[in-house]
């Protein structure tokens, strides 16, 4: 079966969610774009968006159209070319509204997993729960006769385990969209040892095709991303234990999540991450990391705690953060919960005492956005971090420590067999989470000299 | 040779601030100005100089495209609303393409030869940022010849007119330095924008312009020959300009050094339906230059100032070949050497031309009067240059589609 025929008939499942529904997105986009070469005119592409909830998928119809039009205006150069034949279209407007129709023309919104036992390929995005996995995957492989290839966009469960569970004799590969999927260039790329090449070969494929970049990591539960930033947000989560001797629990949230974010440039702060993927989704990947990480606590009493008094994080269907440690408005933090009292403490009334407490940054900081963007940013990283290594203020402190326990995850991620190579860990950072460094860096080692 | 029958002036010129990318205030979701505050801005600016309303006989607006842009036809009847005292007068708008606002002033110049009216309150006005500039290029393509253009063009149909007529420039006198010289046309007309309050590119920080103006075009997001500073950008704006005669001036208590007086004019169609053949001129242009200069009874080495329809910088460069400053080919020469710029021999666009001021369309050709008012008359602020007293004439060329309508007007300050 050819590239193209692979990807006559597919399903995505959980297509409502926000994984899912990118997926749809990108998919749909590929198909499209096959199905308008003059060889493939003739046969219909169809994308199963299958999803068990009629909400989500009434939230998907609208998000594809946006983002096809995005996509479409950014094409107009190419598309023009695209539909030359058709007299009828003339204008740009024309023809991207005909793109957009012709994209959401492959788009088969269902709550019934039946449509999937047609199809030839199947992407999962569904809950990171490997008992329902297992079962959903198993009914589709049963009933499907065309030994469908399955793609799982798992960020954490080991895909052996998937395979063998369900059954699915090495039809299967891990294929880690980050989110959101259409905009983030990264994809972890996990094999089972079962998984049979010929998945690896349309991976590579359909990676290059989406413009994405591929980072292989093996197959070890939470992968290299989630490997990290759990482990991460366990550490931060100590450092608020840690601070709150001499702070309040909104103060400590408060400036770890400061530290982790102006000192340590990156794009957003430990606690304002666990907010956007959401705490109940961070609560899940911990309890499958876990079982699997015998001589570590992989385990938030915190986490815990906040998720029972409803406290969840993770975003509204147009894309704007729910409250989590955080309270937002406009989509920037504005108070902190505290679990004790059971609401929101105004980051006013706190901000400017915590400021001080950790102190000025290097006078050479700029933020992570300008940081990014600078020609010679190793150069300016160096000059940055040798400042900040003397200082002795509280934030300094905490920065340093927190960097060096971010390399010694990285290098644990390498001890460990996930990763294969440094540079696979810090691309994972720096391209699926926007780090301007990789945490496998001297920066910090330099400063504990 | 056309005489003019009768003196006619022109004075009390205002431009509002040229709106788009580039501004400090612009932000693409937030509310802006309208049609409506635009036309009004710019009418009661010069309303206020010439006494206010009573005076004015009759209101000419030139505007593009406000039926797709705005979906706002009958323009005229918006005239009335810059001031009360216009309501129950005779206005008029006129259209062609970007040389609306050219075709407004030859509207008010006839009009005064025609002693119909003594002064006409002359407007130009285009609001384009109400669409993404991908479905703005849709609605400016209309300045093109729709059935038998449009569907061939491009995405971004007049940049990729104009990146063809550079390809052709290119081929025939050659890339490397016609290319710098582009790229000096983008500095000069930003540099001397940095100094106009109400140019686009008033607030351009940028350190090496030359440089940034070098990026090598990309034919996969726009076209084969230009890069995005080498095009006027998309703008929001309006002017104003009164046009007068002689006893007008008396009436609105305006001394002719106050005006700049109307020495000669060409207005010159050429077949909108006939392909392009000689891409690397711009023969349109050169037939109404020529015709304007004649009737003025000067040449082109007797401007001391012109403002030029760079609505690209390639058609900067090939308006100086039309215009008569140098030879077909020596365009990039004559800038490289420095003569365009604000110090040079004949300095153009000296608020920032199309590139630098901006480009609201239909308000193009009446800014161009309002800037070479304000340098004959002294009138310019940090953007003033010097008029040597042996060349004190001012030249605007205001250009519709891809050298399709045509405006030039000589201008020389009112003895």
């Amino acid at each position: 079966m050819t590239y193209t025929e692979r990807l006559r008939n597919v399903s995505v499942l959980g297509a409502g969610g926000k994984m899912g529904s990118g997926i749809v997105l990108l998919t749909a986009l590929e198909m499209c774009d096959l199905s308008q070469k003059a060889e493939n005119r003739a046969q219909p592409f169809v994308l199963q968006a299958i999803d068990i909830s009629h909400a989500a998928l009434a939230g998907l119809m609208p998000y594809l159209q946006v983002q096809i039009q995005k996509v479409a205006e950014k094409n107009i150069v190419r598309l023009r070319q695209v539909y030359q034949d058709r007299e009828d279209l003339i204008e740009n407007s024309d023809i991207i509204t005909q793109y957009i129709a012709d994209v959401l023309n492959i788009v088969r919104p269902t709550t019934a997993l039946e449509a999937a036992y047609e199809s030839t390929m199947i992407f999962e995005a569904i809950v990171e729960n490997i008992a329902v996995k297992t079962k959903v995957l198993s009914q589709i492989n049963t009933n499907n006769l065309n030994s469908p290839w399955f793609f799982s966009n798992t960020s954490a469960i080991p895909i052996h385990e998937l395979d063998e569970k369900a059954g699915l004799g090495g039809r299967i590969l891990g294929f880690h969209f980050y989110n959101p999927p259409a905009v983030q260039k990264l994809v972890e790329l996990i094999s089972a040892k079962t998984t049979q090449s010929e998945l690896l070969d349309f991976a590579g494929s359909y990676a290059k095709n989406l413009r994405k970049t591929m980072v292989p990591a093996n197959d070890f539960a939470g992968f290299i991303g989630n490997g990290h930033f759990m482990r991460d947000f366990l550490y931060a989560t100590s450092e608020i234990e840690r601070l709150q001797a001499k702070a309040t629990f909104a103060e400590a949230v408060y400036m770890i999540n400061r530290v982790s974010q102006d000192f340590l440039l990156r794009p957003m702060g430990i606690f304002q991450l666990c907010d956007y993927v959401g705490l109940d989704v961070c609560q899940l990947i911990l309890r499958v990391m876990s079982p699997y990480f015998s001589g570590e606590n992989l385990h938030s009493p915190l986490l815990d705690e906040l998720i029972a008094q409803g406290v969840r994080g993770g975003q509204f269907p147009d894309g704007s953060q729910k409250d989590g440690f955080f309270k937002y408005e406009k989509n920037r933090p504005s108070a902190i919960y505290d679990p004790k009292q059971k609401g929101y403490l105004s980051l006013a009334d706190l901000q400017s005492r915590c400021d001080d407490s950790l102190g000025p940054l290097p006078t050479v900081f700029q933020p992570w956005k300008a940081v990014i963007a600078l020609a010679a940013k190793d150069t300016f990283l160096q000059s940055y971090f040798s400042e900040l290594q003397p200082l002795n203020t509280l934030g300094a402190q905490l920065a340093k420590a927190y960097g060096l326990r971010s390399r010694e995850i990285g290098l644990q991620l390498l001890s460990q067999g996930v990763a294969q190579k440094e540079n696979d860990v810090n691309a994972v950072l720096t391209t699926g989470f926007y780090h301007a460094y990789g945490p496998i860096n001297n920066y910090f080692s330099e400063v504990s000299k | 040779m056309k005489k003019m029958r009768r003196k006619v002036f022109m004075t009390a010129g205002y431009n509002t601030i040229s709106m788009g990318t580039g501004r400090k205030e612009f932000h693409p979701k937030k509310a802006r100005p309208g049609l409506e505050e635009y036309i009004k801005e710019a009418g009661q600016g010069t309303l206020k100089m010439i006494g206010g309303a009573q005076a004015v006989d009759e209101g000419v607006i030139g505007n593009f495209m406000a039926a797709r842009f705005n979906h706002q036809g009958n323009l005229a009847a918006l005239i009335p609303t810059i001031d009360e005292g216009l309501r129950w007068k005779s206005c008029t708008r006129v259209e062609g393409a970007c040389a609306s606002g050219g075709l407004a002033l030859l509207n008010g110049i006839k009009s005064v030869l025609a002693e119909t009216a003594e002064v006409a309150l002359t407007i130009g006005v285009e609001v384009q940022n109400t669409v993404k500039a991908v479905y703005g290029a849709d609605i400016l393509a209309g300045a093109g010849w729709y059935r038998g253009e449009r569907k061939t063009g491009h995405a971004f149909f007049f940049p990729a007119k104009f990146s063809d007529r550079a390809g052709v420039y290119f081929e025939k006198f050659g890339r490397e330095r016609t290319r710098r010289a582009l790229a000096r046309w983008y500095r000069n007309a930003i540099e001397n924008a940095r100094l106009c309050p109400s140019a686009q590119e008033y607030h351009n920080k940028s350190l090496d312009l030359e440089a940034l103006a070098m990026s090598e075009p990309n034919p996969r997001s726009f076209v084969e020959h230009l890069n995005f500073y080498d095009c006027s950008k998309v703008s929001d704006g309006a002017a104003a300009i009164a046009i007068v005669s002689e006893s007008g001036l008396k009436r609105i208590g305006c001394s002719t050094k106050e005006a700049v007086e109307v020495l000669g004019w060409a207005q010159v169609q050429a077949d909108l339906t006939v392909p392009i053949t000689e891409a690397f001129r711009l023969e349109t242009t050169e037939r109404a230059v020529q015709q304007a200069l004649k009737m003025a009874g000067i040449t082109s080495a007797d401007l001391g100032t012109v403002e030029g329809h760079d609505c690209f910088t390639i058609a900067g460069i090939m308006s100086l070949e039309a215009i008569g400053l140098c030879k077909p080919g020596e365009g990039p020469d004559f800038v490289l050497a420095g003569n365009t710029s604000r110090q040079g021999s004949t300095p153009f666009n000296t608020s920032g031309g199309l590139i630098g001021w901006g480009h609201p369309t239909g308000a193009t050709g009446v800014h161009q009067a309002v800037t070479i008012w304000e340098q004959l008359t002294g009138k310019a602020g940090d953007w003033k240059i010097d008029i040597a007293s042996k060349r004190p004439y001012g030249l605007s060329v205001n250009m519709g589609g891809n050298d399709k309508t045509l405006v030039a007007i000589v201008y020389r300050q009112g003895q």
